[in-house]
């Protein structure tokens, strides 16, 4: 089955979309590589190629997971599905 | 003519990972993958005349550069090391060395001499662009006619000195990109090649993981105070978070949020590798075979002319959104696992990986790929880079001169 979004880690809260865009409501193919595992989310935005998408919902102030570390602070809350990128989350250094 | 090493592979097959390349041997024992005759200016006003005489004599090239004037201290030793280290890679097979005055100029021909190629130098005062270029010219025209008849020979796998650093990185260099280079790396180390990666400031937000890859107690803690003197330096230098620059808009384009995001798909390109030093800018490695981190600018020209100035021979090079840098002697290997980089610019990839992302190549299919590519452009096959006349040479400057 076509892989819609690959996640790196179990512990991760993100995906990543790797056809060219995703759309929203489509339901997405999810392959988590660590495990080799699969899973499904259906999307709220339209997200392109390389973005990430919420796999949770996300409150101002969580953390986000990815290779299962913390690459920075949510600061809008993010529902399940929607599009993670710099409008809602900062990095925790500089 | 090869002889073979047979590696199984975690899906089974086996792909015949060759033990030679064809290379050029040097008289002080390393072997190159290219064949250059360059043209140095040890300062930036000598680049008019090196520049000349590069024109004049076929074949050779020049390497010009903005700085060499004035510089004190540490920034000092570091372009004497990044000029002589050029000089002396073995991808150069000789070297006209061209300054405004005579005693910088013998510094870096001395420090090149060491190697036993062919160098000489030549100073611009008293005698003027025009005599100093004609001088040049003839001997520039001798180095290349010798040069011209080396010939490649079956050099091991262990004269590769392979350098990597990554750009225009996208959330594809870190899903399959970066860990194709470090799938390449996890299966050449053990046939005793150098390798470097670089980049301190991309490392922020891993840099306590990457310190945890260092082969000894020592070589984690000189990363640690390496990574964070520079990082002290940009909390110093910030006027603002850094947003315009870190990640770049390249990345954030390609989908890359935060630094630390970036930091961790740049450290998938060591693979499962553990550093046993740490390296200067453009220091050469002298522990013997095996990873080093060097202590480099993230900028793509800067960081590959301070690992070829460390003697590295070739060079891989993963990209998301499309970087096309290139260097004047270090061949650049470009690779990408974004399907969008592929179809809008291909001609700048040497290496693509994107069905990684489509799950119809698995990582070590791909580690095989790009270790053929590197052969092929180890025996001479063209990168991108070169074909489209990419020599970005860039000397790293530590602060102003006085």
């Amino acid at each position: 089955m076509a892989t819609d979004i690959i996640i790196h880690d179990k512990k991760d809260n993100v995906g990543v979309v790797v056809i060219e865009k995703i759309t929203p409501k489509q339901d997405c193919a999810c392959w988590i590589m660590e495990d080799d595992s699969s899973t499904n989310i259906q999307s709220l935005d339209e997200i392109p190629l390389g973005h990430k998408i919420a796999m949770v919902d996300l409150n101002e102030g969580d953390t986000i997971l990815k290779y299962g570390h913390d690459i920075g602070k949510v600061v809008k809350s993010i529902k399940k599905g929607e599009h993670v990128h710099v409008h809602n989350v900062k990095t925790k250094k500089w | 003519m090869f002889t073979f090493t047979m590696l199984k592979q975690r899906n089974g097959s086996f792909m015949e990972i060759p033990k030679s390349f064809l290379g050029y041997k040097r008289e002080n024992g390393r072997a190159g993958t290219r064949n250059h005759v360059i043209i140095l200016p040890v300062d930036d006003i000598s680049n008019a005349c090196a520049e000349a005489v590069a024109n004049n004599i076929k074949g050779t090239i020049a390497l010009p550069h903005s700085y060499g004037r004035l510089q004190f201290g540490a920034d000092l030793e570091l372009h004497f090391r990044t000029m002589i280290g050029t000089g002396c890679n073995p991808n150069v097979a000789a070297v006209i060395v061209i300054g405004i005055e005579p005693k910088w100029t013998k510094k870096i021909v001395d420090g090149i001499a060491k190697t036993g190629k062919p160098v000489e130098g030549f100073h611009i005062e008293r005698t003027g662009d025009i005599g100093t270029t004609m001088k040049a010219s003839k001997k520039a025209q001798e180095f290349v006619m010798w040069a011209s008849e080396k010939q490649r020979e079956e050099c091991p796998m262990s004269d590769l000195w392979i350098s990597v650093k990554c750009g225009e990185s996208d959330t594809t260099s870190g899903l399959a990109a970066n860990p194709t280079v470090g799938n390449l790396m996890d299966k050449l180390e053990p046939l005793g090649v150098h390798l470097c990666f670089g980049e301190t400031s991309e490392l922020t937000g891993a840099e306590q993981v990457c310190a945890t890859r260092g082969a000894t107690k020592e070589a984690s803690e000189k990363f640690m105070k390496t990574w964070s003197s520079y990082n002290d330096f940009i909390l110093k230098e910030a006027t603002d978070d850094l947003s315009e620059s870190q990640p770049t808009a390249g990345n954030i384009a390609g989908g890359l949020t935060t630094i630390e995001e970036k930091a961790f798909g740049n450290f998938q390109k060591i693979g499962n590798c553990k550093f046993i030093d740490v390296l200067e800018p453009a220091e050469e490695p002298t522990k013997g075979k095996g990873l080093y981190f060097m202590d480099t600018s993230s900028a793509a020209a800067e960081c590959v002319t301070l690992q070829a100035a460390a003697g590295f021979n070739i060079h891989l090079f993963p990209t998301g959104q499309g970087n096309i840098v290139g260097n004047p002697i270090e061949p650049v290997v470009k690779l990408t696992a974004n399907p969008l980089t592929v179809k809008g610019m291909g001609e700048h990839i040497d290496c693509d990986v994107s069905k990684i992302l489509s799950r119809e190549m698995n990582l070590s299919e791909a580690g095989d790929e790009l270790i053929k590519t590197t052969l092929r452009v180890a025996n001479g096959r063209l990168t991108c880079a070169e074909a489209l006349g990419h020599k970005e040479f860039v000397m790293t400057k530590l602060y102003r001169s006085a």
